[in-house]
């Protein structure tokens, strides 16, 4: 295997090599500790105060609603675990949705042994919120919506602003995990009355094990980390110096490439889906073609299984992921994928490919031709297709 | 995370295929839990199971499982081809991730399903052979997270 194509970009992303160099005097140069009064504590602390500047910018939000955190699933207990606590007195009602991250599900399920309760929100066949349940989710007691950006499975963009707005008027607050947006798609949180933002590092060439929490001045959210007094006492810990600058780094050469960058992801994005269409019978795209992250495909080819495709993906150089059963570890397969309608087996033969600027449309061809030969292949070896191709 | 042997039964899987006229065939396994596994059986007169062929749905283990099995009983009797159990299928394999173990229990059943069929249409009885489950999940319970 020569040459590694890299289609798993909504999974992890390459660390830019201006990002790696940026952290880099940071761990041995520089590597005094933010909290410390000596000039060489000082230069950590001026570098944490230009990523915070960074990001606060890239959002429309001010520097002192930016919390640094260990990365998005971090920076979601938090948001859903503090709120909840916080606004406990006014009552114990929280509204999600089913296609949310399990950094939020499972949270939701925590809080409800805790006593709260939570309404699961449906979407449409694309994979959109029926905002009219929402509403209508509202109650007097409820405290928190929690709706994600984008979805990291098929890629749909919510109508964040209507949601921001619902929950603008009846005075709730409103979560948004942008794991998979923030720095791939404009977010504005004074526009779209968002009032906590998740958000990582890993998602947008910068590194992992970072990622940050936007909360709303204004908005109690208590300590979630106990120990010193880093981030206004509200996340404790000596803070990741070189990961927060690789951060910064990351955020800022995000966003300045982002119209050129989202061009070309799209260019390649729809190449694939239009070969996959017209080339491959029995098969679907998933999530909606228009309210759609730059970067993602995702269909289903009926009769197959999605583990068996990547396993013959990755024997062609070809990095992808799936939502069957047998790649979440247990024998559903993706709650995205049953969340949007489709019956169990055919959502066990998905494929992901989250593509970046660096691809190519040459690659696109050779993945297109490799994805068919597989899916022949293992149609082929399928009992569903044998039974489908004698029924037909 | 998987060993050279499931690579090698997955990416070049012997005796795929169907079989006009099978001396015994079995389904086993449920879509909805991602994976299906079928086996036909021609069988001659003394018993001995002439050749064997499979078709799968399912992933890299279900089908490296199927491809194992029928090689294993291939040339055996009816009798030898019930001690092709899971356990030997993932001897056979030098093992499997421990998730992906029921993989090989369908490929056990696949073969009893069929080693059924045949002998129910000849009117035999194989030594230990019941009648197989309509699907070999239902006494798995889901995991809780």
């Amino acid at each position: 295997m020569d040459k590694i194509i890299y289609l798993d970009n909504a999974a992890t992303t390459k660390t830019a090599p201006e990002v790696v160099e940026a952290m880099l005097p940071y761990f041995s140069n520089y590597y005094g500790n933010a909290s410390s009064i000596y000039q060489l504590g000082a230069e950590s602390k001026k570098a944490v105060t230009r990523s915070r500047e960074v990001i606060a910018r890239s959002l429309n939000a001010d520097v002192s609603e930016v919390y640094f955190t260990a990365g998005g699933s971090e920076s979601d207990n938090w948001a859903l675990i503090a709120a909840a606590e916080a606004y406990e007195a006014k009552g114990k009602h929280i509204i999600t949705s089913k296609i949310e991250h399990h950094a939020v599900l499972h949270t939701c399920q925590y809080l409800e042994k805790k006593g709260y309760e939570v309404t699961y929100i449906d979407v449409d066949e694309d994979g959109i919120i029926n905002l009219e349940e929402l509403k209508k989710a509202v109650r007097p007691d409820t405290i928190l919506i929690s709706i994600m950006f984008a979805n990291n499975e098929i890629g749909t963009i919510q109508p964040i602003k209507e949601i921001g707005e619902i929950a603008r008027e009846n005075g709730v607050i409103f979560h948004t995990d942008a794991v998979q947006a923030y720095g791939h798609v404009p977010i504005d949180v004074e526009a779209f009355h968002i009032d906590l933002l998740s958000a990582s590092g890993h998602k947008l060439n910068g590194p992992k094990g970072i990622g940050f929490l936007y909360i709303r001045k204004g908005i109690k959210v208590r300590s979630f980390i106990h120990g010193g007094a880093q981030e206004r006492s509200r996340r404790a810990g000596t803070e990741n110096v070189p990961g927060i600058v690789g951060l910064g780094a990351a955020v800022e050469r995000a966003f300045e490439s982002m119209p050129q960058r989202s061009q070309k992801e799209i260019e390649l994005r729809d190449h694939l889906i239009s070969r996959f269409e017209k080339e491959i019978p029995y098969c679907r795209l998933n999530g909606d073609r228009e309210r759609r992250l730059p970067n993602n495909v995702n269909f289903v080819f009926r009769f197959i299984e999605g583990e068996s495709m990547l396993i013959m993906l990755d024997g062609k150089g070809i990095c992808a992921s799936s939502g069957s059963a047998c790649t979440s570890g247990s024998l559903d397969p993706s709650h995205v994928l049953l969340a949007i309608g489709l019956p169990h087996e055919i959502a066990h033969g998905s494929l992901r490919l989250t593509v970046s600027e660096e691809n190519t449309l040459e690659e696109m061809d050779y993945v297109v031709d490799c994805v068919k030969e597989i899916v022949d292949r293992l149609r082929q070896m399928s009992p569903l297709y044998e039974d489908f191709v004698k029924n037909l | 995370m998987y060993s050279e042997k499931v690579m090698d039964h997955f990416t070049n899987p012997r005796n795929v295929g169907e079989m006009e006229n099978p001396s015994g065939v079995g389904t086993v396994g449920n879509a909805k839990c991602g994976d299906i596994m079928r086996i036909y059986l021609d069988i001659d007169e003394n018993h001995i199971i002439r050749d064997c062929k499979f078709k799968t749905f399912g992933c890299g283990a279900a089908v490296a499982t199927s491809s194992m099995a029928t090689e294993l009983v291939k040339g055996k009797t009816v009798e030898e081809a019930m001690n092709v159990t899971n356990k030997a299928v993932m001897e056979a394999l030098d093992g499997l991730p421990p998730v992906k173990v029921h993989c090989s229990l369908l490929a056990e059943e696949a073969i009893h399903a069929a080693l059924w069929d045949y002998a129910q249409k000849n009117g035999i009885e194989i030594k230990g052979l019941k009648e197989p489950k309509k699907d070999i999940h239902e006494d798995e319970e889901e995991e809780e997270y």
